[in-house]
């Protein structure tokens, strides 16, 4: 049968399932203060991501976020528009590791 | 600690880093390179184009070697993508195949554990899991760093190749955080196929290879590209665009990339692919205009860290090995003198200004700026230019002189030819 051209949709699920990862136990990311984000019209973190790192918990009403999944762009710090996440590289050994790159 | 004090200690073993350690280490300076990554490579993403020339001034005959090497590129193409239709063009020779080629594709990974190893080969003493979080002031000098753990070290200079979230050079004060318009946000995927497909579908012989930039639609008026390179059995298909535009827009770039993957001008080449590795990488692209300070009392900085991109000719990793190679024979000279201050150490950016680093950077300093006025055209061009093919070729029964004329009024209709003189004058630079 022949193959259909259109490649199989595939969900951030599966691109970041392909990827090895050594998690640290303590975060690299911080958010200075939850309550900026209450204000902060459209919330470029949780759509910027490339990991889709952050998300809106409607109801905590706080952004909550998964370091763990963070392949190591920085793009969150400039995504921010109140400089309200820090991001550091994750300490030494720890975090993503590219196989192609 | 005076046992462990180096003559010079090198923060991230990627082009810039790497390059530096090699020319100081073989001139027989004491030379640690630290890596934040388990191995070279771990934490670094390329598109990926190798240029010959800069790696060739620091390691010769590179290419008999080189296990990150790829293909040789001998075909560059740029499509102008619309939803539906794509203008293609590019320039094919088998001129750039010569050894060493006019540039390669790589996997980046296997290339910076290759260069890695030279380094070591040379006497550089790598240091890989090794994350670097300050500087050690004594007074306004810089004289070593410190470590996520605790650790320091010591060194007459350091030279700081950390990469785009040049965590370093801000704690030494060199810089500001970038803004985002001066940073790109670049995704990719590695997609398996095997190598008769590649070669087929692309048309190469051999271990030969092909780019392919592309421009248009695909970034729904975002600045910035997709690009689509082939390597011996794996394809990288990827884009890259500002993040002040993804900030802007809501857009998902992962979604983007589907996008593309699924572009009816695109799929044919990668149908069948399967995906091994997703990543995503900062890109600088502030240029000249945000460039930090090039040197300070015991330190210097190189590549990514330094804004050292050229992203309207696709270059980077080559600005940083030759940068990376003028702040090691910088170095060299200041130990000569036995003098790390920043007066001595400025010799560095009168070398970048002799070389093309500078010259290239200066020269298309305000491309983006541009652009950004005039955001506009990033989809007005591509349509004015996909309708205009599709009319010259077009057979419907009009003669040819009502096409041209349906031509010029179209675009006339988009851009009056006033606007267009301006844009052609403002953004001449990408070209010439």
């Amino acid at each position: 049968m022949a193959e259909t051209p259109t490649p199989k949709p595939m969900t951030l699920e599966d691109k970041l399932g392909l990827l090895t990862y050594k998690n640290d136990h303590t975060s690299h990311i911080k958010i200075f203060d939850a309550n900026v984000c209450l204000n902060c019209p459209n919330k470029p973190c949780v759509t910027g991501c490339p990991a889709g790192v952050y998300n809106w918990d409607a109801v905590q009403k706080k952004i909550v976020f998964s370091h763990e999944n963070c392949i190591e762009c920085g793009a969150a710090r400039m995504l921010c528009p109140f400089n309200n996440i820090e991001w550091n590289p994750p300490r030494g050994g720890f975090g993503v590791s590219y196989k192609y790159g | 600690m005076a046992d462990d004090k180096f003559d010079a200690i090198v923060v991230g073993a990627g082009p810039a880093g790497t390059s530096a350690a090699i020319v100081m280490a073989r001139a027989g300076l004491n030379v640690a390179l630290l890596e934040r990554g388990e191995y070279p490579g771990a934490k670094n993403v390329q598109g990926a184009v190798l240029y010959s020339k800069m790696l060739e001034e620091i390691v010769p005959e590179f290419w008999k070697d080189c296990t990150g090497l790829e293909r040789a590129i001998v075909d560059e193409r740029v499509f102008v993508l619309t939803d539906d239709s794509a203008l293609q063009m590019g320039f094919k020779t088998t001129a750039f195949q010569t050894e060493p080629a006019n540039s390669y594709t790589i996997i980046r990974v296997n290339f910076d554990k290759w260069f890695a190893k030279k380094a070591e080969e040379a006497g550089v003493t790598l240091v890989t899991g090794i994350t670097v979080s300050d500087v050690i002031k004594k007074e306004k000098q810089i004289v070593g760093v410190k470590t996520t753990e605790g650790d320091e070290l010591l060194a007459d200079v350091v030279i700081a190749c950390d990469g785009v979230n040049s965590i370093l050079a801000q704690k030494a004060g060199l810089h500001r955080e970038w803004k985002s318009h001066e940073v790109a946000l670049g995704v990719k995927e590695i997609l398996a196929l095997s190598r008769e497909k590649i070669e087929d579908r692309f048309c190469l012989e051999g271990d030969q290879g092909s780019t392919t930039e592309m421009i248009g639609d695909i970034t729904k008026g975002m600045l910035g590209y997709a690009f689509m390179y082939t390597n011996k059995e794996t394809i990288a298909l990827g884009l890259g665009c500002a993040v002040d535009d993804f900030q802007r827009t809501n857009i998902k770039p992962y979604d983007l990339l589907e996008e593309l993957k699924r572009h009816p001008m695109i799929r044919r080449y990668i149908q069948g692919s399967t995906s091994v590795e997703y990543s995503a990488h900062l890109i600088p692209e502030g240029g000249y205009n945000v460039m930090p300070p090039l040197y300070a009392d015991g330190m210097l900085l190189a590549g990514d860290a330094a804004q050292m991109i050229n992203p309207t000719h696709r270059e980077g990793s080559n600005l940083a090995m030759a940068a990376g190679r003028l702040a090691g024979e910088t170095v060299i000279e200041a130990k000569k003198k036995g003098n790390y201050s920043a007066q001595t150490l400025s010799l560095y950016r009168k070398k970048l200004e002799d070389s093309f680093i500078l010259k290239d950077m200066k020269d298309h300093k305000d491309i983006e700026d541009e652009v950004r006025k005039r955001r506009e055209i990033m989809s007005i061009y591509p349509k004015m230019a996909v309708e205009a093919a599709h009319d010259y070729f077009l057979v419907d029964g009009l003669p040819k002189r009502d096409h041209t004329k349906r031509i010029i009024k179209r675009a006339l209709s988009r851009r009056s030819l006033l606007k267009m003189a301006v844009d052609g004058w403002k953004l001449r630079s990408a070209v010439i």
